[in-house]
């Protein structure tokens, strides 16, 4: 179904279903779901949290997660040991995913970004998270997958303390 | 004004263990910034921040903001971020390009070297000439070794070779790393807010008994190969350069592996570009520095030389600190570059690999030293096999205490006074 409210088409349905994507992603990664979390990756994903600023080259400059599949094995490998001490224990986390809006559709894959704001709490206190995310998804025949997560934190240009959860 | 405090220094840093209060006391916060940040040659920035005439960059030392300049002639300055007339911030920008600072609050402009150029409606200061009286507070001594940029508040005092000492032959170790015989420091700053006492990342660069286990989770799921660097059988040593810079020494180890690029993780054949310029540059002598690496050196007290990445200690309160970290670049090598990057990025900052686990031991340590007893930490690991190297430098095993306790002593003596500093 498709309705024309703005001065663009919107797939209300694929609106829906990028939604309850982004909120079942949200959630694993709250609830330290690793396994879950990591299989709605493909294999040739991109998990980036830039530093610096909103158009920093991660090919050329610091990024705070830089992650391809690989690497996104590996963290989440060192999450399973019980021995990567920055989450052990877990942070108590819970996430609001907000503002979704679809961007562009590209042959398989759909561009949607959205707000968000963590609550984490750990023995150091609790530290709020704020920024924007802009998802690539593909429609695989598993469904949809996380093709490639850009997280921008408002604070990116400042020190931040530790950040060892999935963000 | 003095804030520093003549605590009993004696009674409070032994040879083999350390009073907890060092790492609370806000009396000795205040003396250590009169003592060694405002004090000691303190490292600032690197020129390759700079590289165009009127390139400018935010800088500290200690809590202090500083900007470091290059003006039209090439020559860097470093001048305090301060305007003479009210105090305002003069420059906000973290880094770019200008001829001159304009401070926003009464629109005082000051040239990059820091020179009163202007002040509007200057009828008001009755015809007395400002510009030549005014102007932003400069750091007094300023040099800099293969690039790298140091600073001191005082206004005599050691010169730079002679305040690194040993530790200066580290940096020719480095910059022979690349083809060019230049680092290059263009990859940006992580900045990395740990709740922790300055101190305890200074000890912890040089401690080799920690790896195995606060970074046990991710030698377990990856094929590092570090981790044996700091067991019981590694060839490695601990090593008290002088001046409280601290040493780990992995070249023992690294020559008994003799594998050119084993200390990066790699081999010769995956980075052919790289080790064809350093054979063509260091002809026969290209095998032993791909075999020897790059330094780990804590050189005192903020610059923390870690192989394939830099750390910055920045003191921001007595139970905070900044630790500021980008990748080494190697001038004339982008292949080996791509990867140092890529490396540290995975290693590093809050969500690093590494350097998540060891700033969430700082965060517990600091818990941990504000309970009541037994008051002390212990330094004396390794005590018993201490021995002189070659140089007369005294070095212990891979995982000992050495570094530790040379840093201590060199602290003891700069906050006792007994050294010039």
């Amino acid at each position: 179904m498709t309705t024309s409210g703005l001065d663009v088409d919107v797939d209300v349905d694929l609106v829906h279903e990028v939604e309850q994507f982004l909120y079942r992603e949200a959630r694993l990664a709250d609830e330290g779901s690793f396994q879950e979390w990591e299989s709605l990756w493909t294999d040739d994903a991109v998990y980036w949290v830039p530093y610096g600023g909103d158009d920093v080259d991660p090919e050329r400059q610091m990024s705070i997660i830089y992650d391809n599949r690989a690497r996104i094995a590996t963290r989440i490998k060192q999450l399973q040991t019980g021995k990567r001490h920055a989450q052990e224990p877990r942070s108590r986390l819970r996430r609001i995913v907000a503002n979704v809006e679809l961007l562009t559709t590209e042959g398989d894959d759909i561009v949607a970004g959205a707000n968000f704001v963590v609550y984490e709490s750990r023995e150091r206190g609790v530290t709020q998270w704020a920024g924007r995310s802009e998802y690539r998804l593909r429609r695989t025949e598993h469904g949809l997958r996380l093709v490639a997560k850009k997280v921008t934190l408002v604070n990116n240009d400042r020190p931040l303390p530790t950040l060892a959860f999935l963000v | 004004m003095s804030s520093y405090t003549a605590l009993p220094w004696d009674e409070l840093i032994l040879a083999d263990r350390v009073h907890g209060s060092l790492y609370t006391d806000p009396a000795v916060y205040e003396s250590e910034l009169e003592r060694i940040w405002y004090r000691t040659w303190v490292y600032v920035g690197h020129v390759s921040e700079v590289p165009e005439p009127n390139d400018y960059v935010l800088k500290s030392i200690g809590p202090q903001p500083v900007i470091m300049s290059r003006d039209k002639q090439g020559q860097i300055h470093l001048l305090l971020n301060r305007c003479a007339h009210r105090a305002n911030l003069v420059c906000d920008a973290e880094r770019g390009n200008s001829s001159a600072f304009r401070c926003p609050y009464h629109g005082w402009t000051y040239s990059n070297a820091g020179k009163l150029l202007g002040y509007p409606f200057s009828s008001g200061y009755a015809g007395t000439e400002l510009k030549q009286h005014l102007g932003l507070a400069r750091v007094p001594r300023v040099d800099d070794v293969h690039g790298f940029v140091f600073a001191s508040f005082a206004q005599e005092g050691p010169t730079l070779r002679e305040h690194l000492g040993e530790a200066l032959e580290v940096f020719d170790r480095l910059v022979r790393l690349s083809p060019e015989g230049e680092v290059e420091l263009t990859a940006g700053w992580l900045k990395h807010q740990v709740k922790s006492n300055w101190k305890m990342l200074l000890e912890n660069e040089t401690d080799g008994y920690h790896p195995q286990f606060v970074h046990a989770s991710i030698f377990a799921v990856a094929d590092s190969g570090i981790g044996d660097l700091y067991g019981e059988r590694s060839a490695a040593v601990s090593r008290d350069l002088g001046g409280g810079h601290t040493e780990n020494d992995l070249r023992p180890e690294f020559r008994r592996r003799a594998q050119p690029l084993g200390w990066f993780g790699t081999t010769a054949e995956r980075l052919p570009d790289y080790v064809e310029r350093m054979r063509s540059v260091h002809g026969d002598a290209a095998e032993q520095i791909l075999i020897d690496g790059s330094p780990h050196v804590m050189v005192f007290p903020n610059l923390f030389i870690a192989e394939i990445q830099l750390f910055v200690i920045q003191p921001v309160a007595v139970d905070e600190t900044v630790q500021h970290v980008t990748a080494i670049q190697l001038k004339g090598a982008p292949d080996i570059n791509r990867r140092m990057l890529q490396q540290t990025i995975g290693s590093v900052g809050p969500a690093g690999f590494l350097l998540a686990d060891d700033s969430e031991m700082y965060e517990r340590n600091q818990r941990g030293v504000g309970a009541l007893a037994p008051e002390w930490l212990l330094l004396r690991r390794g005590m018993h096999r201490e021995r002189c190297d070659e140089n007369g430098l005294v070095v212990g095993d891979a995982t000992d205490e050495v570094p530790q306790r040379a840093i201590w002593r060199h602290y003891r003596s700069l906050m006792q006074g007994e050294v010039p500093v």
